[in-house]
């Protein structure tokens, strides 16, 4: 049997150190998973990584720059975006609240909005202290759907009375809310036309409404008839009994199995702790079917990273520019960089991860990794206990003893299969 | 741009991985494939293969096969325009960038088709999506999947079907429950101190381990196997030419170095009848929105060296004359040049096609200068007709059936009957 408190923290956050795991252990699995999902007083590791202060967007009150204007803003738009990227990899690595970090970054996926089309680095933290600060999904949903860099990305600022642009609302209703199959493509217009009138201003870093771009007409979305606004519109969506089950199966989709569906009594167990996502997650987390999915998680590169990142005690805001840059050019090259989710529907999950390409570039970055560590004294079996391994099986303890020294130990060990899947 | 498509790519790339592993090698790694075919007779009648060649960053077709003889042309780029008497004349109307040396020299062979103005309907001027839409051929809706993936899919094919010579592996090679292989131009680059019998014995399964860890396992397996299957290749190792030395890239990991190197690979691999129907390589940097002309030109320098060097090896051999080498962009430029003696992104662009099976010649309809779509050229050939064609004269498939969206695929005669 493997270790259901070693794969409660692994999936929960971003992967124990191993002095968490101990810590856990000795206080047993309801103590750890209260300790998670409500953990007491400030996160002090958290806080040694304060958000950087960005300044208002480049663009902010410049009209018409020339070309070589722009070239230069978008350059130090490039240059501000790396800095949030590093941070947040910091915070990551260095909250002590790890299941409320990891879910920050569950929304992040879920409400997937990338830099590469938005470009705002300010819109971008914007929308990230608004996933932070939600207090559950109902909240969440209010703000997201004026959010400016999610109207940005969905190009909610072309969708106006005049000429309706659907794009947010039927994400909305696919990929955010309801889930496919709970809606109907009338649905889908009618939301759009709620929807309309939203802009975003770079000079503000908000969103603002335009009276006049409103389709203020009576909609039906969902079988409600009303003129329906952007927030009359969530209301509706989150009222309906498919959102609860959408959001539950969502978790389970990334914490729990990418394959197996979620089993119809927990997914209602889960359902009637909505809107609040903690409390969904510990559900799932304290259920049979959830230690039932051990061994069939393959994680992400962020997880990966960053739990290795953890355990072998590095974090990114104390590396070199130039090792910092590596690191996020490797995590793009694994197809995972965050703030830049590949497309709307978020990160893909499972086997995916595994390719020979992937492959070939973990074996770098896990190379990097171990570069930056401290290595002294290991050996084969302290490697699993400061990995938070279950246990090497036969294949990778050989490999592991054949190494020609410690540095290429911990590499070895950060690539095994044993590590990559939980 | 780069950023843009190169992501889309990755990710592609990893969700057809873990599909094509999903589909399972099961025991039998690369290796013993490779092992079945080099029992293959030497006299067996070698399978026709794909050479795609993709062109980033949105290719200035207007500069690239030329209409001089039109005023238009002159008109609305006059400082990007070529003279006509420099333009190497392919008929009265069209003609060859100047520095397409050797592309008219196959031209001159009727190797060499130019499929004018491909585009597909309501084109988008994003790289990241018209690349998409290309790479898959479904410009209505977008789907997960390549056209080439989709071949996969359909035949059953083992990894090494479809190989790409590029950093990641790109979608059009994304299947549903297969996809091609990736393997790296230089080589396996380890890091230092990492050994290839370290990595190799991560990659053997262990009994009784879950279905996902032996995934894992297997991606190293695949890793070493392709690799080496690729460069177990050549029995006389014939070094790659060194492509002017280390280059800085200035638009991210692309391959702007080496398509020569890339091609040197496909023609080694082509020349051992290694079974691989489809190969994938690709030039970087077409994004020429300012100062365009020398850029341009460099870029079609580096190109028209790759490819007729390319082809007049793959003449040699008998398995190298059933070559195609098919050369695409995301889209061309617009017709107007922009302030800075650039191009904005644009929409159609011609398909270059090229190999001893190709009948030469120009194909479809230069899209005319001034009858334009809000400044761009308008499609006279959808990319799925050129696809369509492809799939059914080199790889003996259904169009219909790979093109999706129940799109009826017109093909072209670019092949000559065999």
């Amino acid at each position: 049997m493997s270790d259901s408190l070693g794969l409660l923290l692994r999936r929960a956050g971003f992967g124990p150190t191993a002095i968490e795991l101990t810590a856990a252990r000795r206080g047993g699995p309801d103590a750890a998973l209260s300790a998670l999902t409500a953990p007491p007083g400030p996160d002090l590791g958290a806080n040694t990584a304060p958000v950087p202060d960005l300044g208002p967007d480049v663009y902010a009150g410049r009209r018409d720059p020339t070309f070589e204007e722009k070239v230069r803003l978008e350059d130090l738009r490039t240059v501000q975006t790396g800095q949030l990227t590093e941070w947040w990899l910091d915070r990551m690595t260095v909250a002590g609240h790890q299941a409320v970090e990891k879910l920050v970054f569950f929304w992040h996926g879920h409400w997937a909005t990338s830099v590469r089309k938005v470009r705002s680095p300010q819109l971008m933290l914007a929308q990230h202290r608004t996933l932070r600060s939600a207090p559950d999904f109902v909240a969440m949903s209010r703000a997201m759907v004026v959010d400016p860099a999610l109207n940005n990305y969905l190009d909610g600022h072309l969708n106006t009375r005049q000429a309706p642009n659907e794009n947010l609302a039927r994400e909305l209703c696919e990929l955010f809310v309801l889930g496919h199959g709970n809606y109907s493509e009338r649905d889908v217009r009618e939301a759009g036309r709620a929807l309309t009138g939203w802009r975003f201003s770079l000079t503000r870093g908000a969103s603002v409404f335009d009276a006049t771009a409103h389709d203020p007409g009576r909609k039906t979305v969902l079988g409600h008839t009303a003129s329906l606004d952007a927030q009359s519109l969530v209301e509706v969506m989150v009222g309906h009994p498919a959102c609860p089950r959408f959001v539950a199966s969502r978790l389970w989709f990334r914490y729990a199995s990418s394959e197996q569906p979620i089993p119809q009594g927990l997914r209602e167990r889960m359902a009637q702790a909505f809107p609040a996502p903690m409390a969904m997650l510990r559900v799932l987390l304290a259920d049979e079917a959830f230690r039932a999915t051990a061994g069939s998680m393959v994680k992400s590169p962020v997880e990966w990273c960053v739990g290795a990142l953890r355990q072998v005690g590095v974090r990114p805001s104390g590396l070199s520019p130039q090792d910092r840059a590596a690191l996020r050019s490797d995590l793009d090259a694994l197809g995972q960089l965050p703030l830049a989710p590949p497309n709307v529907g978020g990160w893909p999950a499972g086997a995916a991860w595994l390719t020979s390409a992937a492959a070939r570039v973990r074996l770098r970055l896990a190379a990097r990794i171990a570069g930056w560590a401290q290595t002294d004294g290991l050996n084969p079996e302290g490697l699993a206990h400061q990995l938070c391994v279950d246990g090497w099986t036969d294949r990778t303890y050989e490999v592991l003893k054949g190494s020609r020294d410690r540095r290429q130990l911990m590499v070895l060990g950060l690539v095994s299969p044993e590590y990559l899947v939980t | 741009m780069d950023a843009l498509t190169r992501r889309r790519f990755l990710v592609a790339s990893g969700v057809a991985g873990g599909a094509a592993l999903a589909a399972g090698t099961g025991g039998a790694g690369l290796l013993d494939l490779l092992a079945r075919g080099a029992t293959v007779p030497t006299d067996a009648a070698p399978t026709n293969t794909l050479v795609l060649v993709t062109l980033y960053g949105g290719n200035d077709g207007l500069n690239t096969v030329i209409p001089y003889a039109d005023p238009a042309y002159h008109a609305a780029r006059p400082e990007l325009a070529y003279d006509p008497e420099r333009v190497l004349h392919l008929d009265d109307a069209v003609g060859l960038n100047p520095v397409l040396r050797g592309l008219r020299r196959i031209w001159d062979d009727s190797r060499l088709a130019v499929v004018l103005g491909v585009g597909y309907p309501n084109p988008d001027r994003s790289h990241f999506t018209s690349m998409d839409i290309w790479q898959t051929a479904s410009p209505v809706e977008p789907v997960t999947t390549g056209w080439v993936g989709r071949w996969l899919d359909t035949t059953r094919a083992a990894p090494e079907a479809a190989v790409s010579f590029e950093p990641v592996l790109p979608p059009v090679l994304a299947g549903a429950t297969r996809s091609g292989a990736c393997v790296g131009v230089g080589g396996l680059d380890l890091p230092p101190g990492l050994t290839v019998e370290a990595v190799a014995g991560l990659g053997r399964i262990e009994p009784g381990e879950s279905q996902m860890q032996a995934r894992a396992a297997a991606a190293y397996r695949d890793l070493l196997d392709v690799d080496r299957l690729v460069r177990g290749a050549e029995e006389h190792p014939d070094p790659v030419p060194s492509v002017d030395g280390p280059q800085v890239l200035t638009t991210g990991p692309g391959t702007r170095s080496v398509l020569e190197n890339q091609l040197a690979l496909v023609a080694r691999c082509v020349e051992a009848r290694v079974p691989t129907r489809v190969y994938s390589v690709s030039l970087d940097g077409f994004d020429t929105h300012a100062m365009a002309l020398p850029g341009h030109e460099a870029l079609l320098t580096r190109l028209d060296r790759a490819l007729s060097s390319f082809v007049a090896r793959m003449a040699g051999t008998e398995a190298g004359r059933r070559v195609t080498v098919v050369v695409y962009s995301e889209f061309g430029r617009r017709v107007r040049a922009n302030a800075s003696q650039g191009t904005d992104h644009g929409t159609a662009g011609p398909v270059l096609v090229l190999g001893s099976q190709v009948a030469g010649g120009c194909y479809g309809e230069q899209p005319s200068l001034t009858d334009l779509d809000d400044g761009d050229l308008k499609a006279t050939t959808d990319l799925r007709d050129v696809f369509g064609t492809v799939l059914a004269q080199v790889l003996d498939a259904d169009p219909d059936q790979h093109l999706g969206g129940g799109y009826r695929a017109r093909p072209l005669p670019l092949l000559r009957p065999t």
